[in-house]
């Protein structure tokens, strides 16, 4: 067995060039005679475009161009698209609002693009930008949701009639209804979900150029998914045909779902790049980044549980309105709907349910996935209303929660689900013992002795990752296919490189992909090199998000090793005069079994491409590709809980202990999937206690820096207990269900439901701010001096 | 323009800037020293940090103007030649980064921390002492750890002559 196989805590291979400086992230590259590209954005969050004068800006040092929405149409550039179907329950299709990489007529959200500029230095595109004269026409805005609802709202779009986009529904109405006429105990709740800005801490950045000889351009781009981005450029944007455009995403600085996107300024970068014959390159900055990444989350919803006699679930009815902001981002109506209606059973046995969603359009920044995607919201409100429920009730959360869990699998939700796998009972006890659950009073006790307030909450999550079936993604509107592909070659002298649709933009896959190989040949990983991010290189995939590139990308590269192990083992057979199943492949020998004949694997290898002496009928080489398409989801689910402590005199939590017990399936790597979930957590936690996307009623984002967007600091989070249970996934080959999102889903409601306990007022919402904390106190205290 | 020079780890450099050129579009553009990040335009991010005459700055609020004259490192110049400072073998021992973008900028912090505090250091003040740097990707608990055992492990190595 090799040391660095499946399950070893192997360092990253990828480590040493981040450490040292050496990190090759976009901005980093420069091509020769390179300009830049600074774009004129609007300052309003609705208005009418009268008119953009460039002369000024034309005249101004370094200036090769100005560039408008006008010309970009002209020139053929498509719309940008929303990439999932979703129809209304009347059985219409989603109203879809144009969108253009510049914006000619209408601008819908401060920010968004109508010009953009390209000059030698960045300074000068910068200077110039600010120097485009834009006339607008301020229109009326609405930034909330439920007031884009309301009659006599601001329309957005002529599409989309009072703003909504799609009325959509899933379950049973009826039996759910039926469940709630018979229910003995219904609790109610209004939830929440605040918006959030992804940040990662790369912003985003595009580096285009146009070979005119060859009629081909190059992209280096800060992408989840080349190929994706390639495909959508080409197909839907008319870029460039695909096989004269290579996109490539090089060392990329996080991204939690917001470089999923093919975003305007990577289209109006590529075109430009021809329209001006030299390179054209733009990086964001942090500003720009607030205002034009897509957002996540901003959901309002009613909740409402049904319990029997015996304080059983019998019914979960919620209504949604999902804030999708000014535009269709590419995935977004897949968020609201797929990613998080379907996910409204959680761990429970629930044998009605029924959600409505309405997504609607307001004069805000795009929301589409962030990490998490659909699963957060819906576990937000699932956990928080099992809290209410049971504290309703008088019973305790692990008691209601372990009288409702699903026990036998697989267990079919009434909302398209399939659990296949899971021991929810082990995660919540495993989670309960970590923080010391029984001790819990005594530290609440101490507490109180100081003055501070004490609480405890759990959050038992469950999740969809390894997205998913092609035929089913396809048959709910998507449009692609989620499969990944991989292809594994050995090269003569028997080193191994491994072609991966997936992308690592953090995730280590350099290091537990190569893992893989040295799992089953015995090769160590320095012999194994992962090749990803570049469409040149690797034919296609779909990129990494979703948890998907451990369930789905490794399960296509297990496919390709197969065939690679196959044919090393029908070589080494007749090059051994052996029978091919007595050839047995560990630590870099191929033996045949219960003998002293071997040879290594680099002599397999080597025989396989000189061809001297191959079965007979046996192509040369040892290369094998594969396509793997996913058969079911995976559902990763856990339990995590929060203790906090409250300050009385100012409002602040702090949380003081944070355990998250998960079952993730097969792990690879646990260092790497720790600290996933350190991270993931982080952004829970952020999400609770401290993140808040805010608007004004003109649409300003009030939140546009990091001076006004309370990211968490190290001095915000604990250190986090992280601990596993196990049962595998029974469908993929190395039984993974994936890691990636799970802190940043389970989190958020073991916060506050240790919040509300602390402070008696279960009305609180995220985030839990000083200020709201401390007003919640004030109100209670009043409460109580009045009784 | 303006001429500027410097010595940049180890060598004197020199170059043509505008007034209003950052000390880290100096190192990137200029020098192609490319390890130094710029996350944000607020000062508060910190992937930009980098030491001058021996102290931890922002490169992305100073001007190379102001740094004429100094001496600076970045992480490129942290350690000879394939060496690696303990800082940087703790972080990647311990997981302390995942996307590597805010990594140079959290390792010179950290090199700072604990060249100004001694090798003495608890968590919270690990913590406390990072405020100005951000990480959105490993959630602070292995960057910590990594801090921690470099301090402890930099304590043990016998006193370099002052």
């Amino acid at each position: 067995m090799s040391s660095e196989g499946i399950g070893a805590r192997v360092l990253r291979k990828e480590d040493k060039r981040f450490i040292t400086g050496a990190g090759r992230y976009t901005d980093d590259m420069a091509l020769p005679r390179m300009g830049y590209a600074a774009f004129v954005r609007s300052p309003h969050a609705h208005a009418k475009v009268k008119s953009i004068d460039a002369s000024a800006a034309l005249e101004m040092p370094g200036v090769d161009a100005v560039l408008d929405g006008h010309q970009l149409v002209g020139d053929g550039i498509g719309n940008i698209i929303c990439g999932w179907m979703i129809h209304s329950k009347d059985g219409t299709p989603m109203k879809m609002g144009a969108w253009r990489a510049l914006e000619s007529e209408v601008v819908r959200h401060v920010g968004q693009a109508v010009a953009v500029v390209v000059a030698d230095t960045q300074q000068q595109a910068r200077d110039a930008a600010e120097a485009v004269m834009v006339d607008y026409e301020e229109l009326p805005a609405v930034v909330d949701s439920l007031d884009a609802l309301a009659d006599g709202a601001p329309q957005i779009h002529p599409e989309a009639e009072g703003n909504l986009i799609f009325d959509w529904e899933i379950g049973d109405e009826a039996a759910t209804n039926d469940a709630f006429a018979k229910a003995k105990h219904i609790t109610r709740l209004e939830i929440d979900n605040n918006r959030l800005v992804p940040n990662p801490m790369e912003p985003r950045s595009a580096l285009a150029s146009y070979d005119k000889a060859e009629e081909h351009y190059t992209l280096y781009t800060t992408s989840q998914n080349p190929h994706v981005a390639r495909l959508v450029l080409s197909a839907f944007y008319n870029v460039a045909p695909e096989h004269k455009l290579r996109v490539v995403a090089p060392d990329v600085g996080g991204g939690f779902g917001s470089k999923i996107y093919i975003y305007p300024e990577e289209i109006v970068c590529l075109w430009a790049s021809k329209r001006v014959g030299r390179p054209v390159k733009w990086t964001s900055d942090r500003t720009e980044a607030f205002l034009t990444d897509a957002h996540g989350r901003d959901h309002h919803s009613t909740a409402e549980l049904a319990l029997d006699a015996d304080d059983k679930i019998i019914g979960f009815r919620v209504s949604t309105a999902a804030n999708l902001g000014a535009y269709m981002s590419l995935f977004s109506s897949s968020v609201p709907t797929y990613l998080y209606a379907t996910l409204l059973s959680g761990q429970y046995n629930i044998p009605a349910i029924y959600a409505n969603v309405k997504a609607v359009y307001t004069n805000t920044t795009p929301v589409d996935a962030y990490r998490g995607a659909g699963r957060p919201e819906a576990t937000y409100l699932v956990e928080r209303i099992i809290e209410t429920a049971a504290r309703e009730r008088g019973l305790s959360p692990a008691e209601f929660r372990r009288k409702n869990f699903v026990c036998e699998f697989p267990h079919q939700t009434p909302v398209i689900m399939c659990y296949d796998a899971g021991d929810y009972e082990a995660s919540l006890e495993l989670a309960m013992k970590a923080i010391d659950y029984d001790g819990f009073p005594a530290r609440r006790a101490q507490s109180e002795a100081e003055g501070k307030l004490r609480g405890i909450g759990m959050s038992c999550y469950i999740e969809a990752c390894g997205i998913a079936p092609s035929k089913a993604v396809g048959s709910l509107g998507a449009g692609v296919g989620l499969w990944e592909s991989a292809e594994v070659r050995v090269n003569p002298v028997g080193t191994v490189e491994v072609l991966t649709g997936s992308h690592s933009h953090g995730q280590g896959h350099e290091t537990t992909f190569a893992q893989l190989i040295a799992d089953r040949f015995g090769l160590p990983t320095a012999n194994v090199s992962i090749v990803h991010g570049d469409t040149d290189k690797v034919q296609f995939g779909m990129g990494t998000y979703g948890s998907r590139s451990g369930a789905v990308g490794m399960s296509a590269i297990v496919k390709a090793l197969d065939k690679v192990e196959a044919k090393a083992k029908r070589i080494a057979a007749h090059l051994m005069e052996a029978a091919e199943g007595d050839i047995v492949i560990e630590d870099g020998e191929v033996k045949v079994a219960g003998t002293d004949k071997k040879l290594s694997f680099t002599e397999v290898a080597l025989a396989a491409y000189t061809g001297h002496n191959l079965p007979e009928g046996m192509e040369p080489g040892l290369k094998e590709g594969a396509f793997y398409d996913p058969t079911n989801f995976t559902f990763p689910a856990g339990t995590h809980i929060c203790e906090v402590e409250v300050d009385p005199e100012t409002g602040q939590v702090t949380v003081v202990n944070f355990v998250a017990a998960d079952d993730f399936g097969q792990i690879i790597n646990p260092m790497i999937v720790e600290g996933q979930v350190h991270g993931g957590l982080t952004q829970g936690i952020g999400q609770a206690l401290l993140e808040n996307a805010v608007y004004d009623d003109e649409g300003q984002l009030l939140s546009a820096s990091y001076m006004d967007y309370t990211m968490p600091r190290a001095d915000d989070v604990p250190s986090y207990i992280v601990d596993t249970t196990t049962t595998l996934c029974p469908g993929n080959p190395l039984g993974m269900k994936g890691c990636g999102e799970a802190g940043a889903i389970g989190a958020p409601p073991a916060v506050i439901n240790a919040v509300t306990d602390a402070i008696g007022d279960n009305s609180m919402s995220m985030p839990a701010s000083p200020a709201k904390v401390w007003s919640a106190l004030q109100k209670g205290g009043m409460k109580q001096a009045a009784e | 323009m303006t001429t500027v020079s410097m010595t940049v780890n180890g060598k004197t450099v020199s170059g043509e800037v505008e007034d209003r050129t950052l000390l880290v579009q100096f190192l990137r553009e200029n020098l192609e020293l490319t390890g130094t990040h710029v996350g944000c335009d607020t000062s508060q991010c910190g992937v930009c940090v980098i030491h001058m005459d021996g102290k931890a700055i922002k490169s992305c609020t100073t001007l190379a103007v102001q740094a004429s004259g100094s001496t600076l490192t970045t992480i490129e110049g942290l350690a000879p030649g394939d060496e690696l400072h303990p800082v940087q073998k703790a972080f990647r021992e311990h997981h302390g980064l995942q996307c590597g973008f805010c990594t140079p900028g959290m390792v010179m912090a950290a090199v700072d921390m604990i060249d100004r505090l001694g090798p003495n250091l608890d968590e919270a003040t690990i913590r406390h002492e990072l405020e100005g740097n951000i990480c959105r990707c490993t959630g602070y608990h292995n960057i910590v750890k990594a801090i921690k055992a470099a301090a402890d492990e930099m304590a043990a190595l016998p006193q370099a002559a002052e």
